[in-house]
């Protein structure tokens, strides 16, 4: 029997919602939801894991903290010590208010871009990456759940069609892959 | 509802008693303080009423701003929440009162807490005459400051009982018309409050040190009293719940709170460390006489307010699973809370003894350090403060019955 993959379209978020909740109840497993803006709720009911991201954000800023410091400290102070307003930087400490800032910043491009890049990577979203959503419309009003028969060997093709069918559904797709 | 028996909160005589208790030792602390004080004028004891008077109130001052700006800002999620605010800022009068108290004896020379009090300075006879507080003598003249605390009083009274008799109103009559008026009513109410909120710091606080000026002091005081607010909100939150109450708000809500402990502790570290970094830079030697204080006789303790303020909130809350364990949001919020009420101890003392720290009571302008007086104090308002904010918390309904927003509170999912 060749696997199959459902693409269960719904045309309201909280359609979707209800629709995915019902059918986890049912035992049947949920691949992967597309829509257009994060739906609240949704993760914990088809078993997303919480995302790292923030860890990784967190590295990101840090890294950039250290950038920051080491930079200010080498153009500052070591490579040429500067005299700014009366202020020589002959230690980076003496004159770390000063730096405060630029460390500050820094720190928030590097979490900010970082996150941005690997949100991007990881989703693979970056410009130019061909699409993988099933169908235009999801980045449009529409929303996407993808079953497939290879996550739910339990259960029938045709029994998880009908019980798909059983929700509010918008527009259903069946290809073998 | 099927939480109706737990509505309407009623106040635990434990609570009760443990309240007057600490209000007993307040006394005791203040009592035993005042004998012990040989600072001239007992300087150092009304230093310290300023103190708890102005950070008590602040607290209460912040929970009617917050209120305003929920409306202001047509917040929903707050909405099962709003009779916390209520019941922090009917404290504003006694806060008020306090501060009165401290300002009068000041302006019958019985402390000399405000150096331009003394009507000596603007005299140019005299041997006390200062030329830079004469400079400062139409806003500090006496008609002129005491009107402005009439105003402040006025406002802050005026828009507390009229939101509360609103809310209390909309209880029952439903609908949204109350609501609107709330919405525009809490605009006006934030207008006044920016402009006081900074007015008021410079007059109680920021003339202490009369030589100096800094145009971030006004929103440095104001952004402390706001994160202590919402700590002070948050605890009461999570016992309230702890005791069975509140059931309907979630740990989104808490989160939420948890938010505003994070991120209005980072507005006052960004505050802090740019009246400080602005100061540090220019070096003017008007300027920096505030910090020089602060450096020559209280440098481990003005750094040591400043970095448990800004890296405790930062590395202790950042994480999301942080702001959603009661227990843990509980115990780096009591760290906070004494940590700004060490930050305001830090901003009247140095000004008012210009000394050095020491251990023990001092003499004569010898600035001192006891531990068990100045905790005693802040121990006896904060007993007065619960007392006061749980005694009007049992007077209403815990949660609105007829918010518009209330549905969508109930609803609030992060």
């Amino acid at each position: 029997m060749a696997n199959k993959v459902f693409h269960v379209m719904y045309d309201d978020d909280q359609k979707l919602l209800d629709a995915a909740k019902a059918l986890v109840a049912q035992g049947i497993r949920v691949k992967d939801v597309f829509s257009p803006f994060p739906v609240h709720g949704l993760d914990p009911v088809i078993g997303v894991k919480r995302t790292r991201l923030a860890i990784a954000s967190f590295m990101y800023a840090t890294t950039g903290t250290l950038l920051a410091t080491l930079g200010t400290w080498y153009f500052m102070v070591s490579d040429w010590d500067w005299n700014i307003g009366g202020k020589p930087n002959f230690t980076w400490i003496e004159n770390a208010p000063a730096f405060v800032p630029v460390m500050f910043e820094f720190s928030v491009f590097c979490g900010a871009h970082g996150m941005a890049i690997t949100y991007l990577l990881r989703n693979g979203t970056l410009p130019g990456m061909p699409a993988s959503n099933p169908d235009p419309r999801t980045t449009d009003d529409k929303f996407v759940m993808e079953i497939v028969t290879e996550q739910n060997e339990s259960m029938s093709a045709s029994d998880i069609e009908a019980k798909i069918r059983a929700t509010d559904v918008y527009e259903l797709s069946i290809k073998d892959y | 509802m099927a939480h109706d028996n737990k509505m309407h909160f009623e106040l635990p005589s434990k609570v009760k008693t443990t309240a007057y208790v600490l209000m007993v030792i307040g006394l005791v602390a203040a009592a035993l303080g005042w004998f012990a004080d040989k600072t001239d004028h007992h300087q150092y004891w009304w230093a310290n009423l300023l103190i708890n008077g102005f950070f008590f109130f602040a607290v209460a001052l912040g929970a009617l701003f917050f209120y305003a700006l929920q409306y202001a800002a047509e917040v929903a999620w707050s909405a099962q929440l709003k009779r916390i605010f209520e019941a922090m800022y009917s404290y504003i009068p006694i806060g008020l009162g306090v501060i009165v108290v401290v300002l009068l004896m000041g302006q019958f020379h019985v402390h000399h807490l405000y150096h331009w009090m003394d009507s000596e300075v603007y005299n140019p006879e005299s041997p006390a005459y200062d030329e830079i507080i004469a400079g400062k003598r139409p806003y500090l003249s006496a008609w002129f400051f005491w009107l402005r605390v009439a105003v402040y009083g006025a406002v802050f009274i005026y828009f507390a009982r009229l939101f509360r008799k609103w809310s209390l109103q909309e209880d029952e009559v439903g609908g949204t018309e109350i609501h609107y008026r709330f919405y525009k009513k809490s605009a006006v109410f934030l207008v006044f409050f920016a402009v006081f909120s900074s007015t008021l710091a410079w007059d109680w606080l920021m003339s202490i040190d009369v030589h100096w000026f800094s145009t971030m002091y006004g929103w440095y005081v104001f952004s402390g009293m706001w994160v202590s607010t919402m700590i002070f909100a948050t605890l009461l939150v999570i016992w309230l719940k702890g005791r069975g109450y509140l059931s309907t708000v979630n740990d989104s809500h808490i989160h939420d709170l948890g938010k505003w402990m994070f991120a209005v502790s980072m507005l006052w570290s960004y505050l802090w460390f740019c009246q400080y970094m602005l100061i540090w830079y220019s070096d003017i030697p008007e300027e920096v006489t505030y910090f020089k204080e602060r450096y020559d006789h209280y440098m481990g303790g003005m750094w040591a307010v400043f970095f448990v303020n800004f890296a405790v909130p930062f590395y202790a809350l950042m994480a999301r699973d942080a702001k959603r364990n009661f227990k843990y949001l509980t115990r780096v919020g009591v760290i906070i809370f004494i940590g700004h009420f060490a930050d305001l101890y830090m901003a009247v003392v140095p000004g008012t003894i210009h000394g050095h720290l020491e251990w023990g009571f001092g003499e004569g302008h010898h600035t001192t350090f006891v531990g068990w007086f100045e905790a005693g104090m802040f121990v006896g308002f904060l007993g007065l403060f619960i007392l006061t904010v749980l005694g009007t918390l049992s007077k209403a309904r815990l949660v609105p019955a007829k918010h518009p927003f209330l549905d969508e509170s109930e609803h609030h999912s992060i």
